[in-house]
Order: C-alpha cells, then sequence, then structure tokens
C-alpha cells in the first residue's frame, strides 16, 4: 500500500516537473549553440500568459500550446538579434527582457485574471495512476534532445557551434545563422513551460500570485547543475520535484516550520549542488590538488570530473564570421 | 569638429531610444484600450503634483539610488550582482534584529537607529561575501550564486516572520510588530521621507562616484573588470579584489534594507526589498555605469513607480505599466547603442 502511494507521489512529481522539463531541455539546446537565454524567468510567465489567453478566446488547446512556444521563439529573437547581430551583452539583455516580459505578462494579462479556461484532461492508468499528453510530451523532449546533441550529425554540429565555433566556421557552418536558429528553436521549447503551467500543471491565470515568478531563474541553474546534458539537466529537474513534493508532504510532520518556508527548501540544497559541480573549475583546487600524494590525487581528481559540469567553451562569446 | 558631430551622433541615438520606448509602450496601451497621452499624464501627476507626492517618490529614491549605488561597484569589478535583492532582505533582517534587541535598553532612540542601520550593513556585505565567497573560491557563477542566495533570503526572512519574530498571537503576511514611534526616523514636516534617509542616499552616491573614478582602488578594481588574468600578472589579485567589491556592495545594499526596516515599513515584512535591487541593475545599466547619470535616472524611476500606483483607480490599468515602461527603456537604448556601434562607427 505504502509503494503504491510512493508511486502516485512520483507520478505526480513527473507531470508537476513538466514545464520544468521543457524550461531545462529549450535552454541546454540553446547554451549548446553558445548562447545564453537569460530572459527565462519573463519568458515563461509571458508564454504561461498568453498561452493562457489564447486558449480561452480560441477554446483551443492546441493553439494555445502553439502560442506559448511562439511568444518563446519570439523573446528568443530578441535576444539572438541582441547579441548575435547588435553584439550587445548577452546576460545584460536576457537579464532586462527577464523583467520586462515579466511585467508586460501581468500589464497585459489583467483582463485575463482569474478566467475559467481550458485544462489538459490526464488519461486513467492501472494502479490508480494518471498520465496526460503535457507529461509524455516532456518526457519525448528530453530523448529528442539527447538523440540530437548525441546521435546525430546535425547535433555534431550544434555542439560545435557552443565549443569551436572557428572550426565548424572553417568547415563551411553558417554559425551565426544555426545560432539564431538553435536559440529560437532552444526558446520555443522552453516557451511550452508557460502553457504545461497555465494549461495543466497551475491550471489558469492569476496574475503576480500566479505562482511562476521565480521557475525561469531556477531552470537556469538546473541547466548548470546537468552539465549542458539534457539527461542529466532532467534528473535535475526531477529531483528538484521530488523535494518540493517532500517540502509538502512533510508538512504536516513539521508544523513548526511555516509552509512558506519549505516551499523554498530546495534551493539552498541546489547551491550546495552548485557548489559541488562547479569546485572543480576553482584554481586553488587544482592547486591543492597538485600537492597532494599522487594516488589520493587521483582519486580525487577522478571523482572532482565525475560531477565536473562543464560549460560549452564559446558559451556567451559572440562570433565573428 | 568630428568630436561635436559624434556628439551629436550619440545624443540623436539616445534620443530615438528613448522614442521608440515610449512607442512601444504607447502601442501596448492602444492594445489595452487606454489612451496613451491620458495614461503619461496620470503618470507624471500622480507623483509630482503635491509636496506629498514628490516625498513618496524621493521615499523610493533613497532604496534605489542605495542599491544602484552599490551594483555600481560590482559591475565596475566586471560582477553581474543580482543576489543584490537578498542583499537588502538581509540588510532589513539584522536591523530589525538589532532594533529588537536594544529597542528594551535605556539608550537614546538616536544611538538605537545608528547601531540598527550599522547592523543592517553589516549583514548586507555578509550575505554579499557569501555571494563573492562562491564566486571565488567555489567557482560557482556569481549570477546562479546569487539567484539562490535571494530565495535563501527569501526564506529566512519568511520564517523569522512567521516564527521567532512573528506577532503576538499569529504571525501573517504584513509583517512583523511594528517598533514603537520613538524609533522611527524623524521625517520631514509633511512627512514620508526622512531627511537622514535623504543624506544617507546622497552621500552613498557621492562616495562610490568618487571611489571609482577618482582612486587608486577604483582604478584597480576597473583593471579586474575588465581583464582578471592581466590584472592578475601585474600584481592585482583578482580574487580578492572581487570579494572587495562584493563587500561595499553588500554595505550599500544592506543599508537600503536597513533605511526601509528604519524609515518606510518600521518593521519587517516579506517583501521589504520591494524589487529596488533588481531595479539599481537596470538603472545602472541605463546610467552607462555612471554614478552621477544614475542620480536623475534613478529619480525618473522612483517617479513612475509612484505614478503607476493610481492607474488600477483611474485607469483601470495594471500598475505593472511603470515596469514595462522601465524594461522598455533599458532594452531600447542597448538595442541603440548596439547598432550605433555596428552600423554607424565602422561606416
Amino acid at each position: 500500500m505504502c509503494g503504491e502511494n510512493m508511486l502516485i507521489g512520483l507520478a505526480g512529481v513527473l507531470a508537476a516537473t513538466a514545464p520544468l522539463i521543457f524550461a531545462v531541455v529549450g535552454e541546454t539546446i540553446t547554451e549548446r549553440a553558445g548562447v545564453i537565454n537569460l530572459s527565462l524567468n519573463g519568458l515563461i510567465l509571458l508564454s504561461a500568459m498568453g498561452s493562457f489567453a489564447v486558449a480561452v478566446t480560441t477554446d483551443s488547446l492546441v493553439l494555445g500550446f502553439l502560442a506559448g512556444a511562439g511568444i518563446g521563439a519570439a523573446v528568443a529573437l530578441v535576444v539572438a538579434f541582441c547579441s548575435i547581430t547588435l553584439r550587445q551583452s548577452q546576460v545584460a539583455v536576457g537579464f532586462v527582457l527577464a523583467l520586462l516580459c515579466r511585467d508586460l505578462s501581468y500589464f497585459l494579462g489583467n483582463p485575463f485574471m482569474n478566467r475559467p479556461g481550458p485544462v489538459v484532461p490526464s488519461f486513467r492508468l492501472p494502479h490508480a495512476l494518471s498520465i496526460d499528453t503535457v507529461t509524455v510530451l516532456s518526457l519525448a523532449a528530453i530523448v529528442l534532445a539527447w538523440v540530437w546533441f548525441f546521435k546525430t550529425r546535425p547535433g555534431l554540429v550544434l555542439r560545435g557551434l557552443g565549443e569551436q565555433p572557428a572550426a565548424a566556421y572553417v568547415r563551411g557552418v553558417p554559425v551565426n545563422r544555426l545560432r539564431y536558429l538553435y536559440t529560437m528553436l532552444g526558446g520555443a521549447v522552453v516557451g511550452l513551460a508557460g502553457p504545461a503551467y497555465s494549461l495543466s500543471v497551475k491550471a489558469g491565470w492569476r496574475g503576480t500570485i500566479s505562482g511562476l515568478d521565480g521557475i525561469g531563474w531556477i531552470a537556469l541553474a538546473i541547466v548548470i547543475f546537468g552539465g549542458w546534458n539534457p539527461v542529466r539537466a532532467a534528473l535535475g529537474a526531477y529531483l528538484f520535484g521530488i523535494l518540493q513534493w517532500l517540502g509538502v508532504a512533510l508538512q504536516p510532520a513539521l508544523p513548526g516550520v511555516p509552509s512558506q518556508v519549505l516551499q523554498v527548501a530546495p534551493f539552498p540544497v541546489m547551491i550546495l549542488t552548485l557548489l559541488f559541480v562547479s569546485i572543480g573549475n576553482a584554481e586553488w583546487v587544482a592547486r591543492t590538488i597538485s600537492r597532494l600524494p599522487l594516488r589520493g590525487r587521483r582519486f580525487l581528481t577522478r571523482a572532482l570530473r565525475s560531477l565536473e559540469a562543464r560549460p560549452p567553451a564559446s558559451l556567451g562569446v559572440p562570433f565573428e564570421g | 569638429m568630428t568630436g561635436f558631430k559624434q556628439k551629436f551622433v550619440d545624443a540623436a541615438v539616445q534620443a530615438g531610444a528613448l522614442a521608440l520606448a515610449v512607442a512601444f509602450t504607447s502601442a501596448l496601451l492602444k492594445a489595452a484600450g487606454a489612451s496613451p497621452l491620458e495614461t503619461y499624464r496620470q503618470l507624471i501627476s500622480g507623483s509630482v503634483d503635491s509636496f506629498a507626492e514628490f516625498a513618496y517618490v524621493l521615499r523610493g529614491w533613497v532604496p534605489l539610488i542605495l542599491a544602484t549605488a552599490g551594483v555600481l561597484i560590482t559591475f565596475t569589478a566586471g560582477l553581474w550582482n543580482i543576489g543584490v535583492e537578498g542583499q537588502i532582505m538581509l540588510g532589513a533582517v539584522f536591523t530589525t534584529w538589532a532594533l529588537r534587541l536594544l529597542q528594551g535598553a535605556d539608550l537614546p532612540p538616536a544611538v538605537v537607529l545608528a547601531a540598527g542601520i550599522a547592523a543592517g550593513m553589516i549583514g548586507g556585505a555578509l550575505w554579499a561575501a557569501l555571494a563573492g565567497a562562491l564566486k571565488t573560491y567555489g567557482g560557482v557563477h556569481e549570477i546562479f550564486g546569487g539567484l539562490g542566495l535571494n530565495f535563501v533570503a527569501t526564506a529566512i526572512s519568511l520564517w523569522l516572520i512567521f516564527g521567532p519574530w512573528k506577532r503576538p498571537g499569529i504571525g501573517s503576511m504584513s509583517g512583523t510588530e511594528p517598533f514603537p514611534e520613538t524609533l522611527w526616523m524623524t521625517e520631514l514636516a509633511s512627512g514620508h521621507v526622512s531627511p537622514w534617509a535623504l543624506g544617507l542616499a546622497v552621500a552613498g552616491i557621492g562616495v562610490v562616484a568618487l571611489l571609482v573614478r577618482n582612486t587608486g582602488f577604483g582604478l584597480r578594481l576597473k583593471a579586474v573588470g575588465k581583464n582578471p588574468c592581466s590584472s592578475h600578472r601585474l600584481g592585482i589579485p583578482p580574487a580578492r579584489y572581487m570579494m572587495w567589491a562584493f563587500i561595499l556592495c553588500g554595505l550599500f545594499a544592506g543599508a537600503a534594507g536597513a533605511l526601509q526596516v528604519t524609515s518606510v515599513y518600521h518593521r519587517l515584512i516579506p517583501s521589504i526589498s520591494s524589487g529596488y535591487g533588481f531595479l539599481g541593475l537596470l538603472v545602472a545599466m541605463l546610467a552607462a555605469y555612471r554614478a552621477l547619470w544614475a542620480i536623475p535616472i534613478a529619480l525618473f524611476f522612483a517617479a513612475i513607480n509612484v505614478g503607476s500606483i493610481q492607474l488600477p483607480i483611474m485607469l483601470q490599468l495594471d500598475s505593472s505599466l511603470s515596469g514595462v515602461l522601465q524594461g522598455a527603456l533599458v532594452l531600447f537604448v542597448l538595442m541603440a547603442e548596439g547598432a550605433r556601434r555596428r552600423w554607424m562607427r565602422s561606416s
């Protein structure tokens, strides 16, 4: 019985984390091409609001999801234009867009506040389990991204864009055009996170109290934790989902702790994991390890390597072709 | 002659960016079914119609310019201190802690307030030092370390408000029990803004302007920001200077949080930072990282924040319009700057 409850809980985590999966997989695609899209927090809010508005007015879930992807691609296009064509700092442009799109979603979403809208239905499975199309799509996104990155030739070119754009360019790859393409593709996938919230996981639009502010920043941190690998990033997202679920599940056992605190409990854990995957990059660590006896050095280096998350070599570096 | 022409072109590009931002916002207003002119009139008259309203603007200007002053230091060192938001919160938490500790003691209120503000500055600096240590010794990028610490700071203040510092009876989102009026900072005749807080803010931005432009420390900080590798070779340790930049920024952010407690809310509330940290980053960017330009820009941002409060009542518009206008301004100025460099200098 307990095992079955556990299973239902985990299925719930799988469904509740679906939006976050779209966000981390999309951002991983963008960053693999060498572009940081820091606007995620605003982008997701704007696509959540926009897709809800479209779904309410057209009464079509499919159009809602398409609108979400379209908004994501449009915001990503601004990031690509400012960073690739105008050579402005990607971080600066992304940060401004994160704030601008958030306020834009609150401003434009005002007429759609608290309106009833369509919700993605879920299918019954045996053992009181259920699953919905969005969850299935999120799982498919992980697998597709992994296969594309590591098993196809265009995926090899994509990784080249982020690692050695000059080498790719010499071999005839249109670096900046492809970076535009992948930034927009990644943005469109991230944009699906919006409708995955407003039409499924947290159905509806409630303005500032929709509880979506902050999700984009978390997604950006998980991409690093995931070491720019879609499968590892997805595992990070599920870990985050489990921690949040535990926060809710443990509530009755810890009456002294206010619920607001348990909801943010995953963040300190997040920082610690970021520290673990990043500390291998710090110079003093390398220096300390080099002073150790040979056997311990090998063991420590290997342990750090296995944890380490190394960013694409040309992430955030503009390319002059 | 060319220098003059260049200046003219620069000014024209900036004006074009402003016009584009206003056009973008006006189009949005049209789409929302509102009259742009009427809305702008409302935004301005809502902030400068009376002295009381202008005092509200100055009250918002104080934490905004202090946060901007702080991030100007970290920007000089080439750091994106997004954690400034959490540093403001920790400043407010430390100030509340000090005031709670000292309010029962037999001390003059001025001493208690000064100790509270000092504690807030230390709190902000400690939180900033944590982000700095994660960056310099942990290899965690300051954006992600800072963001994580922002969430933790929120958790800490929520825990205090609902836990150990809750109001008699039950804790609520309205914050801790207000301090006695003897511990409120003195306000100008019509209220709303404290001359002491204003003085601190003016001093703060002045110190940063001098520090960055006129001192050897500022010059070395700039070197670290431009190129950490070569400054390391020149004998300037980047890690140490980055840590100092974080700590100094934390002092200013902490002061902003301290003043929010002592002269605005008179207690700790969950959203004590009110987004001033993020807004300070925008102000610094729009001012092109020049301290003196930040002063009028922060005043303008504070004014439209105050002016937008009445929008829901007067025009049935969401008050987030102020954020849209601020973000659009920075975005279009960034774009214009990029376009100027790309297409005008090269020809």
